[in-house]
């Protein structure tokens, strides 16, 4: 077998080393009843690279690609170019195949990147702090809810309405367990955000208060009020980006004073991937650093007094802590940081501010070319790069409809709240660099098509 | 005598020179790297866009979709009906700077390509960390992962348009369960500790279905994994720790005794932290049923077993499966992981959402909230937007397939073997705490007993960066002072392994005989040994311009 290099002498000669005639000898502490005397049965046996790649590749082809789509959806994961050098990086041994840098001598390549990651991050949120990558958004958001609670010692968390309902479902089921209360709602398809409401709602048992900036139907608004009155009554704001690149354009929610900022980061240098892996961004103000989940990065000197960087603050965490840590997280997503520090250092601040021009102008264009279907409605008037269109009639059969016209048209809000009918004929669009002006107009005419 | 005018001639070389420190600090090839803050700029971009039409946040005027991308679509759209100049950026335009330095594209590959040249990788040597599993990561699964029916697809697209990416799921779901003998699988967890909480709250909820919510208690013995007490106590549980017995396994008698009516479940590592197969696994199983809890097992080593062993033959309720451990997806300098977990079948009907359902037509539906419906009224819910890390999946079950049933049997065989073959080969050196347990499972473990006064496991680790290998895992478990637990894999040949071999006696005895310089090695690795009490004493996070750095001292 390929990736099995030892030959049957070196076995040989390797269990007379340990003194035992054969390799069960080696298993024989498992009780003879669970021993297995050969491979499983009705399972495959090995195949070479070839055969396994006709395989895989039999399975790729089912799928339609949003490359060879126009294609609109969003929702937290986008569609955005990725340079061909970010995927060349990411994939040298050196990154790829190395752990955790628990030796900190011999991993100062993975570290010196976190920390550049680290400082990306936070002055992207606008916060002073950022950790060195969560598993994804959703539950990095649930992780923030979480440390609010530490903080405040309170246990109620309010949840805009505008908030990505799977995010919204991830901490329902985390607060059944830990015993939060949330409190939620579910969006109306108009232009009004629920900014007043939750300010509304504050009290003296609120822990924190989470909103997504842009929201889950792309709408945009400012949350400076929103975080005085949350900080009127000790509660912190967590803000939630699930489109880092509409910080090119608009500013942070760190700088609205968010106390706590998370994020997707899957649109910086990971690609789509049915949805993982992805990665999760952690901002905060650096009073709450030592609350944290997740890994930390921090420079440091070695012994010959040159700049280093090193894992620290690990008193939070379980390797060091066990059931007093702040969070069970180990794994982050070391990985897909990279590429999103990678992608982000291409960019460059001009480079995000152009690309977050262009996204936003090419939404405008398609938000008024499509508004133009006879029917349909803009409910969204402020947005970076996603907006929501309210279609005459239900939108999901016109999603499934389209796509097998192989066009990928959207999200409907129905998928993603199904069994309201207020939002059933809601359908979220997002444009982006990769999307042309003919793709708007393939839409644009595919829908005036089914909707006459 | 010069062989033509430029006087080159055949070098011929004198030993013995000494070096003078280089201006730059590089040394040959150990190239030195500064922060991209300190060689970019924010004028700089290594991405090229044509012009984009100004943002100013106000106003559609000249709004043309693609326009920026060399796109000619010249034809400006109008003003919006009645709408005057509305400000589409809901007055947010950002006038303030971010700070991100730019650089060019060669700038960029050479940056991270010196970065990477710092760190250490599977693909560069030998890396026994123990409970990690660092095996050969086989490119075709990077190959096949990056296929655009993979890579380039929308989560929520469509069911009918990922036939495919469903397909995918189901197919490793299928051989997950049948390669543990297990009942149903959650694919979701985004890592082992992930795939830890989601087993947890499926025995909680799977308790509260019954009216047993009143259990409390999870029992961890002491040599876990510091995931799992976290984890219990993440769900809401009060952790008791289990004790080990002198043989480094579970003391069942204690464990047993402590069962009852408050106890909900226990967590135990099988095969073990110290390297050893939990032998009365079944009997502990069958107590904590009878007790009315379920079973935990972390399945972090399930790289020793693949293939031979099927938890679901000893009793096991829940167990997260590692892909980046046992089935090779890289680890990537700290993930992404994935950790889906395998459910016996009490548990099944108690997982999470969303999971792959294979229809009788041969259709794949995706069962989410809206679909979970009255077949699936027990499922404890979302633990992830999305349905999981399908860049993981696609690459396991590449690794699955190739391998075979029959492979992935002898990939069990062959990390057994060659962890026995270090602790029998490496015993006479250093102490073997559990030596006489018996034959160790995919990990030898080794206590730091014997060294010389004032030397621990860390000067062995730092010696052994100096020979060229990745350190074992140091100070883990906590149930042997001093640990060093090596897990070499079925992926490294045994030349590969006499030579770590050879280097870790050489090391252990300099330590043993009190040689000095091992207090300061590494000696030959980019960096010397950091100060870590100082990077926590005043923690530098975040790059700061260096007026601004010093302003805030």
């Amino acid at each position: 077998m390929r990736y099995l290099p030892l030959t049957q002498p070196d076995r040989d000669a390797m269990l007379g080393v340990i003194g035992v005639a054969t390799i069960d000898d080696l298993f024989v502490d498992v009780p003879e009843a669970a021993r297995l005397d050969g491979p499983i049965h009705g399972l495959p046996m090995h195949a070479s690279e070839m055969a396994v790649e006709r395989h895989m590749t039999a399975l790729a082809r089912k799928n339609l690609t949003a490359g060879e789509a126009p294609f609109f959806l969003g929702c937290g994961a986008y569609k955005h170019h990725v340079p061909a050098s970010v995927d060349h990086l990411i994939q040298r041994g050196e990154f790829l195949t190395a752990y955790t840098p628990y030796q900190p001598e011999i991993a100062q390549g993975t570290l010196q990147m976190l920390f550049e990651f680290q400082t990306q991050v936070a002055r992207l949120l606008g916060t002073d702090v950022a950790n060195a990558s969560m598993y994804d958004g959703s539950t990095a958001c649930w992780e923030a809810i979480g440390m609010a609670r530490r903080i405040t010692k309170r246990g109620k968390a309010i949840l805009s309405s505008g908030l990505h309902p799977h995010y919204v479902s991830v901490a329902k089921t985390m607060a059944k367990f830990t015993g939060d209360l949330l409190e939620t709602a579910t969006p109306t398809l108009s232009a009004e955000t629920d900014l007043d409401a939750l300010i509304g709602a504050i009290d003296k048992d609120t822990s924190c208060v989470v909103v997504q900036y842009p929201d889950i139907l792309g709408r945009i608004a400012d949350l400076t009020p929103l975080a005085d009155a949350c900080h009127a009554n000790k509660a912190l704001l967590i803000a939630v980006v699930t489109e880092p690149v509409a910080l090119g354009a608009i500013k942070s929610p760190g700088e609205m004073d968010a106390d706590i900022v998370v994020g997707e980061g899957q649109s910086l240098g990971v690609g789509l991937q049915f949805g993982g892996p992805y990665v999760g961004l952690f901002g905060c103000k650096d009073k709450y650093v030592r609350q944290m989940p997740g890994r930390l990065c921090g420079e440091t000197l070695d012994a010959d007094g040159r700049r280093g960087f090193v894992l620290t603050l690990s008193t939070r965490e379980q390797h060091i802590r066990r059931e007093k840590a702040t969070s069970n997280i180990c794994t982050n997503s070391g990985l897909c940081a990279l590429a999103f520090s990678i992608h982000m250092t291409l960019l460059g601040e001009k480079g995000l501010r152009t690309l977050a021009q262009i996204n936003h102008v090419g939404a405008v264009a398609a938000a008024k070319r499509l508004s133009k279907v006879p029917g349909v409605e803009l409910v969204t008037p402020a947005f970076f790069n996603e907006f929501t269109l309210k279609l005459p009639v239900e939108a999901r059969p016109v999603v499934r409809t389209l796509a097998d016209r192989g066009i990928l048209a959207g999200v409907s809000l129905g998928r993603l709240y199904p069994g309201e009918d207020g939002l059933a004929n809601g359908l979220v669009v997002a444009v982006t660099e990769t999307t042309s002006a003919e793709d708007v107009e393939t839409l644009a005419a595919a829908l005036e098509e089914i909707l006459a | 005598m010069s062989i033509n005018a430029s006087g080159w001639r055949p070098e011929a070389p004198v030993a013995g020179g000494k070096a003078s420190p280089t201006v730059t600090g590089n040394k040959g090839l150990m190239l030195e790297e500064k922060l991209i803050f300190e060689i970019g700029d924010v004028e700089t971009t290594g991405v090229d866009f044509a012009e984009a039409p100004p943002l100013q946040g106000r106003g559609w005027g000249g709004a043309v979709p693609g326009a920026g991308l060399g796109e000619t679509s010249p034809t400006p759209s109008p003003s919006p009906e009645g709408e005057g100049s509305a400000d589409l950026l809901a007055g947010l335009f950002r006038t303030t700077p971010i700070g991100l330095p730019g650089l060019s594209e060669p700038e960029t590959v050479r940056h991270y390509t010196r970065l990477s040249r710092q760190n250490y990788g599977i693909d560069l040597g030998f890396f026994p960390l123990g409970s990690c599993t660092m095996k050969h990561n086989p490119r075709l699964n990077e190959k096949m992962a990056r296929l655009p029916g993979f890579a380039d697809i929308h989560p929520l697209q469509p069911v009918d348009s990922v036939q495919g990416a469903l397909g995918v799921i189901h197919e490793l779901a299928t051989w997950l369960i049948t390669l543990t003998g297990m009942h149903g699988v959650a694919m979701s967890p985004k890592a082992g500790a992930h795939g830890e909480l989601c087993g947890i709250l499926a025995i909680r909820a799977a308790l509260e279905a019954k009216g047993e919510g009143h259990r409390k208690i999870i029992l961890v013995p002491e040599s876990a994994h510091g995931t799992n007490p976290a984890t219990a106590a993440f769900a809401g549980y009060q952790v008791e720790d289990i004790p080990a017995t002198a043989e480094g396994r579970v003391d069942t008698q204690a464990l047993i005794a402590r069962l009852g009516p408050d106890v909900a479940g226990v967590m135990i590592t099988n095969p073990n932290t110290c390297g050893l197969f939990e032998r009365d696994m079944r009997t502990i199983s069958d107590a904590v049923h009878a007790a009315g809890g379920y079973v935990y097992c972390d399945g972090a080593n399930f790289n020793a077993i693949v293939g031979r062993v099927r938890p679901g033959d000893l009793g096991i309720d829940a167990m997260h499966i590692n892909l980046h451990k046992t089935f090779s997806t890289p680890h990537g300098g700290g993930g992404p992981g994935s950790g889906p977990v395998v459910l016996s079948e009490a548990l099944s009907p108690f997982g999470p959402l969303p999971f792959v359902a294979k229809q009788a037509d041969g259709h794949f539906a995706l069962i989410e909230e809206e679909t979970a419906g009255d077949d699936h009224p027990h499922a404890f819910g979302r633990m992830v937007a999305f349905h999981g890390q399908m860049g993981m999946f696609t690459r396991a079950l590449t690794y699955i397939l190739s391998h075979g049933a029959d492979g992935l049997r002898q990939v069990a065989e062959d990390a057994v073997l060659n962890a026995n073959y270090i602790l029998r080969s490496l015993d006479t050196t250093l102490d073997a705490p559990f030596g006489a347990s018996g034959p160790c499972m995919h990990e030898a473990l080794f206590s730091d007993n014997g060294l010389a006064t004032g030397f621990s496991t860390i000067d062995i680790a730092k010696g052994l960066i100096d020979e060229g290998f990745h350190p074992m895992t140091m100070y883990f478990p906590l149930v042997v002072h001093g640990a060093m637990l090596i897990e070499p894999t079925e992926t490294e040949s045994k030349a590969a392994i006499d030579q770590f071999v050879a280097a870790l006696r050489s090391v252990a005895e300099r330590a043993k005989a009190g040689d000095v310089s091992l207090k300061s090695a590494p000696h030959f690795a980019p960096r010397s040994r950091l100060d870590e009490t100082l990077a926590a004493r005043k923690p530098v996070l975040v790059w700061k311009e260096p007026v601004l750095a010093q302003a805030a001292e």
